[in-house]
């Protein structure tokens, strides 16, 4: 299949979303990013792109659909193989890779969305610690897999580095919006350094929402528990 | 480089995550040594080769470990490239291989618990709808993915086979214990096959639990777990 038409269907508050952009843009790939209308409903595109999730992202390569954040990263990697590489090179490499990408999504993005969406001072505090617990196993993770370099991938963004990156504003949002320090000097002095690295990077920083935007969009559904189902749609 | 060094698979025979390594190394004509861990008593080596989870199926090759089912399979596939592929080779194909088998764990797995858990009449009949909408979107799947031939890989068993053909005891044990059927006929023809023939794969079926030996286990361990965090509630 040939590299031309390229879209992806997102929502651009989104990480998932995020992560796609990413990197299609490390691969210098062309694209449309089309976005997706929170109020107004989902587009019959993105309903027949995606009809067993229904969500966002979905990248669009000629007429076929893939689904699924961090598969479409993949896709991206295996298809567009001109551009630096997001998956290392090395067996076990990948699979420590695709281990620690597993490890956010199933404990860091959950819990932050947690945080967002509890019902209560309590559940959040709770969410926020367990948050906090799942940071410093990274933090653990970032010293191993970088070996000294500045990302996750090392000397340029990997998987790792573009599964949890996308996030990165968001954790600024909730720091914000709850008083609160996710990453700290004691804690997680490395990840702190990275996140600057990050979100620097030629790759990221112009897509990337900034904090004042996200945050600005986060206060229309944090807090009040009557919008806690926007919330969690949103995020 | 060709892959160095023993491997061993850290385990428990119930589990149907430890199967997929061990249905993938057995495809790849792999030998290993299967450890079987007792859960209530974690072995130190489990414990230091999977820190973050504390959880099997474990891969150690060498000495390194690998860590997450559906990680180990794709690794596998990886480290020992001259035997059959596990995961197709065109990018797309790959990427509907994962997103079948993320669907698996992220849907089919949970409600078939779910099944399990519910209380007799509309709590069960609820449940077990959920899990049949789930099992016929597999069913397209299927006819689309395998092309007529017999497995989600096509000719050989793959990606989505492992991760979904895993659980194959665990639907047999949940039709005697809720008494339903999961997988009949009419609705599901193609999966109903697909049982068979994954089942009786050589590369399986000397890993795939009796489901006489895993009801017991079921009756023996698993439910007076439930009965017990269900009257801690």
């Amino acid at each position: 299949m040939g590299k031309g038409d390229v879209k992806l269907l997102g929502l651009w508050a989104s990480p998932f979303a995020l992560r796609v952009r990413f990197a299609l843009e490390l691969k210098c790939v062309d694209y449309e990013n089309l976005e997706e209308n929170f109020g107004g409903g989902k587009s019959e595109l993105l309903l027949k792109s995606n009809p067993v999730y229904k969500e966002v992202p979905v990248l669009l390569h000629g007429d076929k659909p893939i689904c699924e954040s961090l598969i479409i990263v993949q896709y991206i990697d295996e298809v567009w193989t001109d551009g630096p590489s997001i998956l290392p090179s090395d067996p076990y490499d990948r699979a420590i890779a695709r281990f620690w990408a597993a490890y956010v999504d199933d404990m860091a993005y959950p819990y932050m969305r947690a945080i967002i969406t509890a019902d209560g001072e309590e559940a959040r505090e709770e969410a926020i610690a367990k948050l906090k617990e799942s940071l410093v196993v990274l933090e653990d993770a970032f010293v191993q897999s970088s070996k000294g370099k500045p990302f996750f991938g090392g000397d340029e963004i990997g998987y790792v580095d573009i599964a949890l990156g996308a996030s990165m504003e968001w954790s600024k949002v909730i720091e914000k919006a709850f008083d609160v320090k996710l990453f700290d000097e004691e804690t997680t002095p490395n990840l702190l350094t990275w996140i600057d690295a990050f979100l620097a990077h030629p790759a990221i920083k112009d897509i990337m929402p900034t904090t004042d935007k996200l945050f600005e969009y986060a206060m229309n559904f944090i807090s009040p528990p009557s919008t806690k189902a926007a919330a969690t749609e949103a995020y | 480089m060709a892959p160095q060094g023993e491997v061993k698979v850290l385990g428990a025979w119930p589990s149907p995550f430890v199967m997929r390594p061990r249905i993938a190394l057995n495809l790849k004509s792999v030998e290993y040594e299967f450890v079987e861990e007792n859960l209530g008593n974690k072995s130190e080596l489990l414990l230091k080769s999977n820190p973050v989870y504390k959880k099997i199926p474990v891969l150690i090759h060498g000495d390194k470990p690998v860590c997450e089912s559906l990680v180990i399979v794709q690794y596998i596939d990886e480290a020992w490239k001259d035997s059959t592929s596990i995961l197709p080779s065109d990018p797309y194909d790959r990427a509907m291989a994962r997103f079948w088998a993320a669907y698996v764990d992220d849907k089919i797995f949970p409600t078939m618990r779910g099944i399990v858990a519910a209380d007799e009449g509309e709590a069960k009949a609820a449940a077990v709808a959920l899990f049949k909408e789930g099992l016929s979107l597999l069913e397209e799947a299927l006819v689309k993915m395998s092309k007529g031939k017999k497995f989600f890989g096509g000719d050989e068993i793959g990606y989505v086979d492992i991760a979904f053909g895993c659980y194959i005891s665990w639907f047999k044990v949940t039709n005697v214990i809720s008494n339903v059927n999961l997988f009949d006929e009419s609705a599901t023809p193609h999966l109903v096959a697909w049982i068979h023939s994954f089942s009786s794969h050589p590369a399986v079926k000397d890993v795939m639990p009796e489901t006489d030996k895993l009801l017991e286990f079921f009756n023996n361990v698993v439910l007076p777990r439930m009965r017990a965090a269900a009257a801690a509630k």
